[in-house]
């Protein structure tokens, strides 16, 4: 097995207002609250079927998403809690999703894996790998057919560059120029296989700009990094250019799924990965900056700490949907607007 | 009144009334505009309508139906033309993962208004990989509406309710009809929701759809000349069935026979006689019994193919043994 060593920890200067840092750094300690409590409620069985964690890839949401706006189209993967959380779906409503309860954002009938939101123009939640990028295609072509000023952001993996529907959409999106921003979270695994395991070119920018668009590359551990050149790129694409890749360079802490004992990599990687980790890296250099203090950070941490809480407790407090309506949301009802 | 036209020219206003009617209605697929169709259902729409509304994709299948999805989600109202059915199994996640599903693993927050057209059927001598019939496949599939039009009226007016329709609707249109012409009334309605009778009878309900329902109908003017009297329904919804019509016919005429150019195994063909035998078992004479296509990929030799194929003599020689 390949060591897929990690390069020295983000540094240097934070180019933000402090309200700003601050408020990227509480998005990231939220999601992080969110997962280790969604991993605590699995153990305790309140969770069940796949769960996928975001532990360790935050400042890819975090940093990413904070460079759209409420008009864009988000297409995520089935690791996309943390992209509910920062698009701004309420704690309580994911987390009763993963309870399988009806107060859930899907009402329960699609878990962990398919969180959904109309108001924040979140198009799932697909758990196909690859199966969201002719979706983003499409959600883009609607947009420029009706002249919207809207860009579609598809977040996907490494594995899914692997998989047909990448190659397919990525030259329909080129070809027809179309204002979608193609977000690759690359953490050097497709569940157990590594990339240079199942990809000839394991430059990923490389491949992406064969098909005629720009392709830029961030450091999916600095939020910086990440927040920087997707604006970069959401500029592009908003100026009508056609689509742009980026590709954020990121890293699981935790195992692909609950079932996994992660035998594809060494320990010894994990640890020199978490020394990169995106949380603390940027609250030092916060600290370093002046711009945070101890005293903040804890104050921040105890607000997600009780989003969390008040979040399993909504949760809890969620009913089971009657199954006489087993058979509603297959079909849309006659009249329905 | 009416007027006389074919099958294609059927549909070819149907899609055009659709992209005159609706600035949301596009058409997309493999050579839909500049070559004017693979069978010509789109002849002449490029120069009318431009190439943004009939527009020309690569050859990729599972992109450009789950990026007609991502349209229908986005505000559009797509056509997708799948140049053949054996051609669809290439798209066939983004039809079910997605298209089928998403409504409901979204809890009911998005629906997605796709029509997608395709051919289907033997009998061109185009071998194994262009001529299957899968139809029954997708009418396996919850979350769709599976049409399949066999008549010149339900190639003219399917269309327009499958396009109002907020969830995804499949149609299958059989190559063995595109020549074929009939007449059409000029005050023709068209629902997507029933069964109909092609013929009224009283001996046996011959069940069929697509391009086997025109041989079924040469079967029943057969048997009419032997003093037989058969019914024969056309499904013309594939999913949902319309068990009612079905069961109506089935019990008045005590015989049923269910052609299906589907293979016999795993049939739609089956889950027709399933369902007689589940709701009126008791009002039947005799066995129910199918006609479906040999379980061969089909041939290429004509005679091969003709064999492999439902074919009236074969559905005349069906019902005799039935009737004993």
């Amino acid at each position: 097995m390949t060591d897929h060593h990690a390069a020295a920890p983000p540094a240097g200067p934070v180019p933000w207002e402090k309200d700003f840092a601050l408020r990227l750094l509480g998005d990231m300690v939220r999601i992080r609250r969110m997962e280790e409590k969604s991993a605590e409620m699995y153990g305790a069985g309140k969770i069940r079927g796949f769960l996928h964690l975001y532990i360790g890839e935050e400042a890819t949401a975090v940093g990413a998403l904070h460079a759209l706006s409420p008009e864009d189209n988000i297409v995520a993967t089935y690791r996309e809690h943390g992209h509910a959380l920062v698009r701004g779906l309420d704690m309580g409503t994911i987390m009763a999703e993963m309870y399988g309860k009806r107060e859930g954002c899907a009402h329960g009938r699609g878990g962990s894996m398919h969180l959904f939101d109309k108001a924040t123009r979140l198009f799932g939640g697909n758990a196909i790998v690859g199966g969201g990028l002719p979706l983003a295609v499409g959600l883009g072509l609607a947009a420029k057919m009706q002249n919207e000023n809207r860009i579609t952001a598809c977040f996907f993996g490494d594995g899914a560059v692997a998989e047909g529907a990448f190659h397919e959409s990525l030259n329909l999106a080129a070809l027809w120029k179309l204002p979608v921003l193609f977000c690759c979270e690359n953490n050097l695994y497709g569940m157990g296989t590594a990339l240079e395991r199942s990809e000839s070119q394991t430059d990923l920018c490389v491949k992406a700009a064969s098909y005629n668009m720009p392709a830029l590359r961030a450091d999916g551990m600095d939020i910086v990094s990440v927040h920087e050149t997707t604006q970069e790129a959401v500029a592009r694409v908003r100026a009508g250019q056609g689509p742009v890749f980026v590709e954020y360079q990121t890293y699981r802490f935790r195992a692909h799924s609950m079932f996994d004992a992660e035998l594809y990599r060494q320990k010894a990687e994990v640890e020199e990965w978490k020394t990169r980790g995106p949380i603390h890296t940027f609250s030092a250099r916060l600290k370093a900056e002046g711009k945070l203090t101890e005293a903040e950070f804890l104050a921040l941490d105890a607000r997600a700490n009780a989003e969390v809480d008040a979040a399993v407790a909504f949760a809890e407090a969620g009913t089971w949907e009657p199954i006489e309506d087993l058979l509603s949301d297959v079909h849309t009802p006659e009249n329905a607007p | 009144m009416s007027r006389r036209l074919n099958y294609r020219e059927a549909m070819r206003e149907a899609m055009h009334e659709a992209l005159v009617a609706d600035p949301r209605v596009f058409l997309m697929g493999e050579d839909v505009g500049m070559y004017g169709g693979t069978y010509a259902f789109s002849k002449g729409f490029f120069a009318e309508f431009g190439p943004e509304r009939i527009r020309d994709t690569p050859l990729s299948e599972l992109g450009f139906v789950g990026a007609a999805i991502g349209a229908a989600l986005g505000g559009m109202r797509p056509i997708v033309e799948v140049m053949t059915v054996n051609f669809s199994l290439l798209a066939l996640d983004q039809i079910v993962n997605t298209a089928a599903a998403y409504r409901h693993m979204s809890g009911g927050q998005f629906s997605v208004p796709l029509v997608i057209r395709m051919t289907t059927g033997a009998g061109r001598q185009l071998a194994a990989q262009h001529s299957h019939s899968l139809e029954g496949w997708y009418a396996h599939i919850p979350g769709i509406r599976v049409l399949a039009p066999a008549t010149i009226e339900d190639a003219r007016g399917m269309l327009a309710p499958a396009l109002a329709d907020p969830d995804p609707v499949v149609i299958f249109e059989h190559a063995g009809l595109f020549n074929m012409e009939g007449d059409l009334a000029d005050d023709w309605t068209v629902d997507i929701r029933s069964a109909k009778l092609r013929r009224v009878g009283t001996d046996v309900a011959i069940i069929s759809h697509g391009g086997s329902l025109p041989k079924a109908m040469q079967a029943a003017e057969q048997l009419a000349a032997a003093g037989i009297e058969a019914e024969v329904v056309d499904l013309r919804v594939l999913r949902p069935l319309d068990t009612e019509t079905i069961m109506a016919s089935v019990a008045k005429c005590h015989r049923a026979i269910v052609v299906d150019e589907g293979w016999r195994t795993g049939s739609l063909a089956a889950e027709v006689m399933a369902r007689i035998m589940e709701n009126i078992f008791f009002e039947l004479d005799a066995p129910v019994a199918r006609v479906c296509s040999e379980e061969v990929p089909i041939p290429y030799a004509r005679h091969l193919e003709e064999a492999t194929l439902p074919q009236p003599e074969k559905i005349v020689a069906a019902v005799r043994r039935m009737l004993g």
